[in-house]
C-alpha cells in the first residue's frame, strides 16, 4: 500500500488578541462541560432533590405545625425564606460538590488533563476559564432551582408563615442561594484541583460541608461557636437567609464573604500547585 | 525544530533523563529509540512542558513549550498514555481542542476524515479500541496543522494496516518539510521510517546519527569459526588484528577479519577448519547489544556517529 494521504491544511492563523484568546478558552471549557454525562446527571439530580426535599420538609413541618416546638416555629416565622431554601438545599447541594470535583479531577483520572495542558501550556488560563464557565453554569441552574423551590415552599407555608419575594431580604436570599451554589461549586473544584483524585476530592468536600460542621459544634463554648460559624458552608449559606438570625455570629453578606475567602484561598493554592506540579 | 540542552529529570532518587542534548531537524523523520523505561516518554513530556526539568531545557521553535501561544497550531503531540476524557465523544474531544486554539469546527471534521474515525466520531472515546484511540490521538495532533510533530510510540496497538498508514503519514509530513520526532522501542520499526536516529539508554544519549550510519555500524559483520585447533587459530587471527570471542559451545566469534582471510590463515598454519560462516547481527540484536552496553558500562558519555562503533565493541566483548 503506497497511497498518498491528502493532508488537509488548517486555515491561516487569525490575528491574535489576549481577550479573544480567553473567550476561545471559555468556549472550549463550555464544550467540555456540556459534553460529558456527569454534568447532566448532577444537575438533574440537583433539581429533583431540591424540589423533592423542599416539598417534603416544608410539607411535613406544616402538617405537624402544632407539634413543633415554639422555638422552631418562631425561627421559621422570623425567616421563612431561609427555612425554605435550607430545606431544599441542605442535601441537594451535595450534587454540586460532586460535580465541582469531577469537572477537574475527572481530567486527571482520564488523562484528559494532558491534552488540556498541551493546548493551554500556561495552565492558569485553563483553570480560570473552567472556573468562570462552571460557576456561571451553576449560578444559572442554581437560580432555576432556588426560585421554584421558594415558590413551592412559600405556597406550602402560606397559612403558617406567609412570605413573598417583596419582603425585605427575600429576593436577595433567593438569588443568594444561586450564588451560594456557584461558590460551593468553585470550592469543590478547587479541592478537586488540589487532590487531583475524584474519590478523595469528593470525600474531602463532603467532609468540609457535612462532617466538619457537627464536629465543630462539639468544641466547647464560644470557641466551638466561632469555628462553626466560620466553616465554609456554614458561613456561606447565610446568604440564603433574609436577615441575620439571633444566634448567627455573621450577617448574610459577611458569611458569604467568609465563604468566598475560603474558596479564593483554595483556588490560589490550586493555581500555585497547577503551575508547579508535573501533569 | 526541537532542541534539548542538558535535559535532566529526576523522579525521587531515580534519574529518568540524564543531561540529554540533541537537536531534531525539520524535513525528516527523526526516530527516538531506546528500550522501555529508558526515558523516551519522559523526554517527550519535558519537551511538551508537561513535566518540568530539574536541569537543562527543551525548546520548540527556540522557546520553551510553555511559552507558546495556541501551541497546537505549531506542535502536534501524541502521548503514550491516552489523553482523552473517556466519557466524551471523539468529535467533542477534538472540538474542545479546536475551540481552545480558535480553529474552525470544519477542521474537526477534516482530521476525523483524515484518520478514518468518521463512523465512530460521535461515540464515547472510552469505548475505543487501542487502535481507534491512537487514531484519535493522531487526529488531535494534526488538528492545528502543526509544523512540529511529537509522537510517542504511535504504532503501538495498531494492526498492520494501521502501522503502514502511520509510516506513510509520518514520511509524508516530513516530506512536506515538517519536523517529525517519533519514539519507539523497536529498532526494526525505526529502520523503515526514520532517516535520523537519536538513541538513548537509561536517560543518556547513546547515539545521534543517520539511520543508515547506525545500521552499518551496529550490524557489524562477524564470522563464526569452528575448529579443533581453536587456541592456535585464535592466536593467528589475533596477530592479524581479529577480535575473537569464544562461545560456550566451543565456536569462535570473530570480528575485524573477513571470512576469506580466516580461511587463508588456517591454510597457512595448516589448521583444520570445521566451519567458517560469515554472520550479520540482526538489527534488533544489534540495538539490544548497544543499549545493553549503555546499561552495563554506564559512563562512556554520548556517542556521535563513528563512536557508535566503540560502544558496540564494548558490548561485544
Amino acid at each position: 500500500m503506497t497511497t498518498t494521504l491528502s493532508i488537509p491544511h488548517a486555515e491561516p492563523v487569525a490575528p491574535r488578541h489576549a481577550a479573544l484568546d480567553f473567550s476561545h478558552l471559555l468556549q472550549s471549557e463550555w464544550t467540555k462541560i456540556r459534553s460529558v454525562r456527569s454534568t447532566t446527571w448532577s444537575l438533574v439530580l440537583l433539581l429533583v432533590l431540591a424540589f423533592g426535599f423542599t416539598t417534603l420538609i416544608v410539607g411535613l413541618t406544616v402538617a405537624q405545625w402544632s407539634t413543633n416546638s415554639a422555638a422552631d416555629r418562631l425561627n421559621i416565622m422570623t425567616d421563612p425564606v431561609g427555612f425554605i431554601l435550607a430545606a431544599g438545599f441542605q442535601f441537594a447541594q451535595l450534587t454540586i460538590c460532586v460535580l465541582g470535583v469531577l469537572v477537574i479531577a475527572g481530567e486527571y483520572s482520564t488523562g484528559m488533563i494532558k491534552a488540556s495542558l498541551l493546548a493551554v501550556p500556561k495552565r492558569v488560563p485553563m483553570l480560570a476559564a473552567k472556573c468562570v464557565v462552571f460557576a456561571a453554569l451553576v449560578f444559572v441552574v442554581g437560580l432555576l432551582v432556588a426560585f421554584p423551590s421558594f415558590f413551592i415552599g412559600a405556597a406550602l407555608l402560606h397559612d403558617k408563615a406567609p412570605v413573598s419575594l417583596g419582603d425585605p431580604g427575600v429576593l436577595r436570599a433567593v438569588i443568594g442561594a444561586g450564588l451560594y451554589l456557584a461558590v460551593l461549586g468553585l470550592f469543590a473544584l478547587a479541592i478537586g484541583a488540589l487532590v487531583r483524585h475524584t474519590g478523595a476530592g469528593i470525600t474531602g468536600v463532603i467532609a468540609f460541608v457535612l462532617v466538619l460542621s457537627p464536629l465543630a459544634q462539639l468544641l466547647p463554648g464560644s470557641l466551638g461557636e466561632h469555628v462553626h460559624a466560620y466553616l465554609p458552608s456554614e458561613a456561606g449559606h447565610l446568604i440564603a437567609q433574609a436577615h441575620q438570625g439571633k444566634d448567627d455570629l455573621l450577617s448574610p453578606w459577611q458569611g458569604f464573604g467568609v465563604f468566598c475567602l475560603w474558596t479564593v484561598l483554595l483556588l490560589l493554592a490550586a493555581t500555585f500547585l497547577l503551575e508547579r506540579r508535573d501533569a | 525544530m526541537i532542541e534539548a540542552r542538558e535535559l535532566t529529570k529526576h523522579y525521587g532518587d531515580k534519574v529518568a533523563v540524564d543531561h540529554l542534548s540533541f537537536v531534531v531537524e525539520p524535513g525528516q523523520v527523526t526516530g527516538f529509540l531506546g528500550p522501555n523505561g529508558s526515558g523516551k516518554s519522559t523526554t517527550m513530556r519535558l519537551i511538551l512542558g508537561l513535566d518540568r526539568p530539574n536541569f537543562g531545557s527543551a525548546t520548540v521553535f527556540g522557546k520553551p513549550y510553555r511559552q507558546l501561544v495556541q501551541p497546537l497550531r505549531m506542535v502536534g503531540a501524541l502521548l503514550e498514555a491516552r489523553a482523552v476524557h473517556t466519557g466524551r465523544s471523539a468529535y467533542n474531544h477534538l472540538l474542545v481542542l479546536a475551540q481552545s486554539q480558535n480553529l474552525p469546527r470544519r477542521r474537526v471534521d477534516e482530521v476525523i476524515d483524515l484518520v478514518g474515525l468518521h463512523p465512530v466520531a460521535r461515540k464515547r472515546a472510552g469505548g475505543f479500541s487501542l487502535g481507534m484511540g491512537q487514531r484519535l490521538g493522531i487526529a488531535a495532533a494534526m488538528l492545528g496543522d502543526p509544523e512540529v510533530l511529537v509522537l510517542d510510540e504511535p504504532v503501538n496497538g495498531l494492526d498492520p494496516e494501521g502501522v503502514l498508514w502511520i509510516r506513510n503519514l509520518m514520511k509524508q509530513l516530513a516530506a512536506e518539510g515538517r519536523t517529525v520526532f517519533v519514539s519507539s522501542h523497536l529498532m526494526n520499526e525505526m529502520a523503515v521510517t526514520a532517516e535520523h536516529l537519536i538513541v538513548i539508554g537509561r536517560g543518556k544519549l547513546i547515539a545521534d546519527c543517520t539511520t543508515k550510519e547506525f545500521i552499518e555500524r551496529s550490524s557489524e559483520k562477524s564470522v563464526l569459526v569452528r575448529s579443533p585447533d581453536a587456541p592456535a587459530l585464535t592466536e593467528a587471527m589475533g596477530r592479524e588484528g581479529g577480535i575473537v570471542v569464544p562461545a560456550e559451545d566451543g565456536t569462535l566469534k570473530v570480528t575485524h577479519l573477513e571470512a576469506p582471510r580466516i580461511g587463508e590463515l588456517a591454510a597457512e598454519h595448516r589448521l583444520v577448519l570445521h566451519e567458517l560462516t560469515p554472520q550479520r547481527a540482526s538489527l534488533e540484536e544489534a540495538f539490544i547489544e548497544l543499549t545493553r552496553a549503555s546499561l552495563e558500562y554506564g559512563d562512556h558519555g554520548p556517542v556521535h556517529g563513528s563512536d557508535a562503533q566503540r560502544v558496540y565493541e564494548e558490548a561485544a566483548r
